[in-house]
Parts: C-alpha cells; structure tokens; sequence
C-alpha cells in the first residue's frame, strides 16, 4: 500500500534541493526581491507541513477536517502567550509546550467528534474550529482581533551557544525546509507501519476493520492527534516566522485553503499535498497580482482539478510514472467488480 | 457427550415493531457444520448479526466458550475467536488480495499502535497471511487487486480474511450467495475442508450444498426456530415440510 516510485522519490528529491539551493541563486534571478520571495518560500513550505499533517487525515485515514487551522492558529497563541514579552523564550521548552498542548487540544476535539462520520464531522471539526475563532477574536487576555505579537523569536540555545539564530530569514527559511522533510518522513513512516496499514483500511472499509477485530475509534484518535500536532508544529513555525498571530490563522479560511491544497495536491500521497501548497500558493500570488478576486479565479482552478486530475497532482504523477514503466499491476480494472 | 461451542438463550431483536429475531434457543456443537435455512426474511442474517455483535441484541443473551459475548462489539467478538464472513462481499476494493488477507492477520498481534517498525518486516503476519491464502486457494492470486478478481475469488477471499482472525468458530452468512455452479462446487469442497478444523454455522439458500455438508439444520420462519435436527430429521419433519419445504416444492 502505497509506495512511492523510485523516479517520484528521486523528483522530489530534486525539487527539495532546488529549494535548499534557494540563497544561492535568489539574488540572480529575483535580485532585491530575493528576501522577499524566501519569506514567501518560508510561507509556503510551512504550508506544505500543514497540508501534509491534513493528508493523513483527509487522505490516509478518510477523516475530512474542516477545521484543521484550529491546531496551526492555537500553536502560534500558544507560543505568543508562554512567550516572555520582552524577551526570547527557550525553544527547547516552548516547542514542547506548543506540541503537547496541540496534542491534547486534538485530544479533546478527536475524543468527540470521532464517533460521527461524513457531512456530520466535516460539520463538527468546522464548529470546533470556528468555536476557536472567535474564543481568540473576542478574548482580551490575547489582543481579540487584533492578534498578538511575538516580539522576540525563541533562542536556540545549547548551553551558553547559540545553535540557529532565528531572528535570521535565511535560518527560517532552512529550519521550515528540514521540518518539512522531517514531517514527510514521519508520515511515510507511519503509512508503512502496522498502524498506517489499519488506517488505510479504514479509509477503505470501517466496517471490515472492526470485523477482524479492530476497534477503529482508537486508530482514528491517534491518527488525529497526530495529525493535530504535526499541524502545531506548522503553527509554531508559522508563529515564529510572522511575529505575530491573529484570529484568522485558526478561521475556517485556512481550513479550507489547506483542505484545498490537500485535494489539489492529491489526497493520500503524502508527498501531493505539500505539491498542492506551492502550486495554491503560486497561483495564489500570481491572481492576486492582477486582480483582488483572486478567489474566484482559484474557485476555477480547483474545479477543473477536481474535473479532469480526480486524484490530485499527487495521484496524475503517480499514473504517468506507473504507465512509464508498464507495470502490470492493475492490467484490467474495468471488469464489473465493486466491493 | 458432544459439547456446546455456542448457546443463545431467548435471543430477541425487535426492529421497532418487528420481531426479525423471537426467542432464538440455538446450540452449536464443537466440531459441526450447522446450517440455518429459511425463506427470506426469516431473520437469519440478523442472527449472525447479533452473533457477531454487528447488532445489539434487545433480549436473551450469547454464550461462546463460557464468554458472554452479549452486548460486546465486533472487534471484541473477533478476538474471542469468532469469526464471520458477510453476505454482500466486504473488502477493500482497491488492495491487493495479499493486503487484504494482511491487514486481518495483523489484527492477530497484541497491538497495532506501532508507529516505526515497517507493518511488512513482521514475519509472524506475513506467514498467518500466506498460510490463510493458501487455505482459501488464492495464494496464486496474492498480487492481485481485489476489486479486479471474478466474484468466486472475491468470495474465497472473503474466507481468507476470516480464516486470518484465527478463529474457532466460523459464521458464514451465505458464502454461496451469487455464484454460478463451478464455483459453488469449489466452496462446498473448501467448506467440507474447513469442517475438519473448524465448527462452523452456515447460512445457505442452496439446498443440494447445504444437505452435502451439514452436519444439523435449523429451520427458521418469521424469526422463531421450527425445528432443528440432522438432515435426514429436518427432510422428513411434517412441520418442515408444511412451513417452508412444501411451498417450495423443496426436494
């Protein structure tokens, strides 16, 4: 279930390394805009982290959130309000913090939403989300709808030396890129061990799964909370890179926008996904530079992706390759044969 | 002295008004083939629902091996060692016959929750699944898609699945349902295999199958029990033949 071919990994691979050689080659093509666009590129890949985190819900274990920025938005509060005010906090005790706390947010919100399914808990994880919304937008103790700002960025320190200096936009930019590969391998990893394998069933057939004897509520929290703190984690870069947070970052919007990556991206690939952020993102600049309904322009968009690429960048890639290498592995599907 | 393997007492599932399931009374030696006849509607699939815990019972309760099973979900019903195989086939379409047959035989270690082991580097999995497909005659076919088999594989397959939970008891609701008569053939021959290790309660409209591999028969109308007994019994009961065999003109 779900390897990806060699020539995918080796694609990927060169698409990272374009990015990690990014400073090298920024101020030639972009010249002083170069700064800009690898904050824009920070953006992005942080984006991608999301988008990913959302894939193992959306796509791995079927569960269709629509509330998945409550975790990205709460880890930048979270972080904003641990925070000293007038001085650096220490990464090796925020990080944790904001991880465990999204951790058991996802907990909670898992611990009652999971027992409904389709419409139902796309509706719900959309009212936990939204509930999240406007407890930050109306709340005093965290700057209502204005937000809160980060003023310093939390030191990494060991010892008396200073690791990363985070205050750099180069050192965000890098540190965003490791997480991103490191968060697609924890994935990977998960999808190929014994419980990515009950996931994947689920997603295929619950009711099957219980019947040899899973009890499938409990994949679908783990998966959740997981799904929940690897979305933290997107928060805190997030966080970290702005500044500042506001009510917005846990908004339906970038419930939908990161829901939109997924599909674009290609659900239950892992690897589409966060494809699906930089193409989003990319179109996203490039409508709204010559017109502010960029929206409606993207709407097109995704409903010619959902038209004529069903699966998602992620899933066309995988077709072409599979159809490169002529491998008999589904020769005729079309007999008559459903499940 | 044979020894009971199964046993519901007053077994009753109401569906708002309707009684699909009446006071069911059903004892299941270790070691037989029973079958469960009765025209449609009788309330025998809903049985094997109540047995396997896909339904709650409203009354009357199940003993399997002196475990009340009464009121416990599927996946706790399956760890007891019962297993079950569905009428309309149930599996994942788009997995290779060998995932299929995995992902069952997976369930069978003490947890899943294991994040960073490879699923396929688990060697006591990988051979409770080919022995299972070897069971069910599909080790051939291990690499195939499910969705892409004919539909008697997809039966077998279906078995194989069962046969993965390592069970001791069997419910197979109706494993012939569909199929044409090469195929039956071949599930009679693997039911009659399964008999030797396994007991097993069968649901099947097909008469000449049932008569060739039970051991006892059930019969059931309206969600009671008629009468059970062994075949040549059931053949020759006067209540039988009345109810059910005479209207259909049975043998």
């Amino acid at each position: 279930m779900y390897n990806t071919p060699r020539s995918i990994t080796l694609f990927l691979g060169f698409l990272f390394i374009l990015l990690l050689c990014y400073p090298l080659y920024g101020d030639l093509i972009f010249g002083s805009k170069s700064s800009f666009y690898m904050q824009k590129l920070t953006t992005i890949i942080i984006f991608a982290i999301l988008a990913m985190s959302l894939d193992l819900l959306v796509g791995v274990s079927g569960l269709v959130s629509m509330g998945h920025a409550l975790f990205f938005g709460f880890a930048g509060y979270v972080l904003a309000l641990i925070s000293p005010e007038y001085d650096a906090a220490n990464i090796w005790i925020v990080l944790p913090a904001v991880l465990a706390s999204c951790a058991v947010i996802g907990l909670v919100v898992a611990f009652l939403t999971i027992k409904t399914s389709g419409i139902y808990f796309i509706m719900v994880t959309l009212a936990f989300g939204q509930m999240a919304f406007y407890f930050f937008n109306d709340s005093d103790f965290a700057g209502g709808s204005d937000g809160m700002y980060i003023m310093m960025k939390p030191a990494v320190m060991l010892g008396d030396i200073q690791l990363l200096n985070l205050e750099s936009k180069q050192t965000i930019f890098y540190t965003s890129l490791a997480c991103m590969a490191l968060v697609y391998l924890i994935l990977r990893m998960l999808l190929r061990s014994p419980f990515g394998q009950v996931l994947v069933g689920i997603h295929a057939n619950e009711h099957r799964v219980k019947a040899i004897g899973y009890n499938t509520n409990h994949y679908k929290i783990v998966s959740f909370v997981i799904a929940a703190t690897l979305a933290g984690l997107a928060g805190f870069l997030a966080a970290t890179q702005y500044g500042f947070v506001n009510p917005s970052q846990l908004g339906w919007h970038t419930s939908g926008y990161a829901l939109m990556m997924v599909i674009m991206g290609g659900a239950g690939t892992i690897f589409g996904p966060a494809l699906g952020a930089f193409v989003f993102e990319i179109l996203h600049s490039f409508f709204e530079s010559f017109t502010d309904h960029w929206l409606m322009l993207m709407g097109t968009v995704m409903i010619a992706v959902v038209l004529f690429l069903p699966n998602g960048i992620g899933g066309a890639l995988l077709e072409f390759v599979r159809k490169l290498e002529k491998k008999p592995v589904q020769a005729q599907d079309g007999e008559k044969s459903d499940g | 002295m044979v020894e009971a393997i199964l046993k519901t007492e007053k077994l009753t599932k109401r569906f708002g008004g309707l009684v699909a399931v009446d006071n069911v009374d059903l004892e299941l030696f270790k070691g037989e083939v029973h079958a469960i006849l009765g025209p449609n509607g009788a309330g025998k699939s809903t049985l094997v629902n109540l047995l396997s815990g896909d339904l709650p019972s409203t009354e009357g309760s199940v003993v399997f091996e002196d475990q009340e099973l009464t009121g416990l979900p599927p996946y706790v019903i399956s760890h007891y060692g019962v297993g079950r195989s569905f009428q309309k086939t149930n599996i994942f379409p788009k997995l290779t016959c060998f995932e299929n047959v995995w992902l069952a035989a997976q369930s069978r270690q003490k947890t899943s929750m294991r994040f960073f082991r490879p699923a396929r580097s688990m060697k006591a999995v990988e051979s409770l699944t080919l022995s299972s497909l070897e069971r069910c005659g599909l080790l051939h076919q291990k690499d195939s898609a499910a969705s892409s088999m004919s539909y008697g594989e997809q039966r077998q397959l279906e078995i194989g699945m069962m046969l993965a939970t390592q069970p001791r008891l069997l419910l197979m609701d109706e494993p012939m349902a569909g199929m044409g008569k090469e195929e039956s053939e071949m599930l009679v021959s693997l039911i009659k295999d399964l008999a030797k290790e396994y007991t097993l309660l069968l649901i099947e409209h097909d008469m000449d199958a049932v008569f060739a591999v039970a051991d006892r028969l059930t019969v059931m109308v309206n969600g009671r029990v008629l009468e059970t007994g062994t075949p040549d019994q059931i053949r020759s009961s006067q209540q039988v033949q009345e109810a059910y065999l005479g209207n259909e003109g049975g043998f």
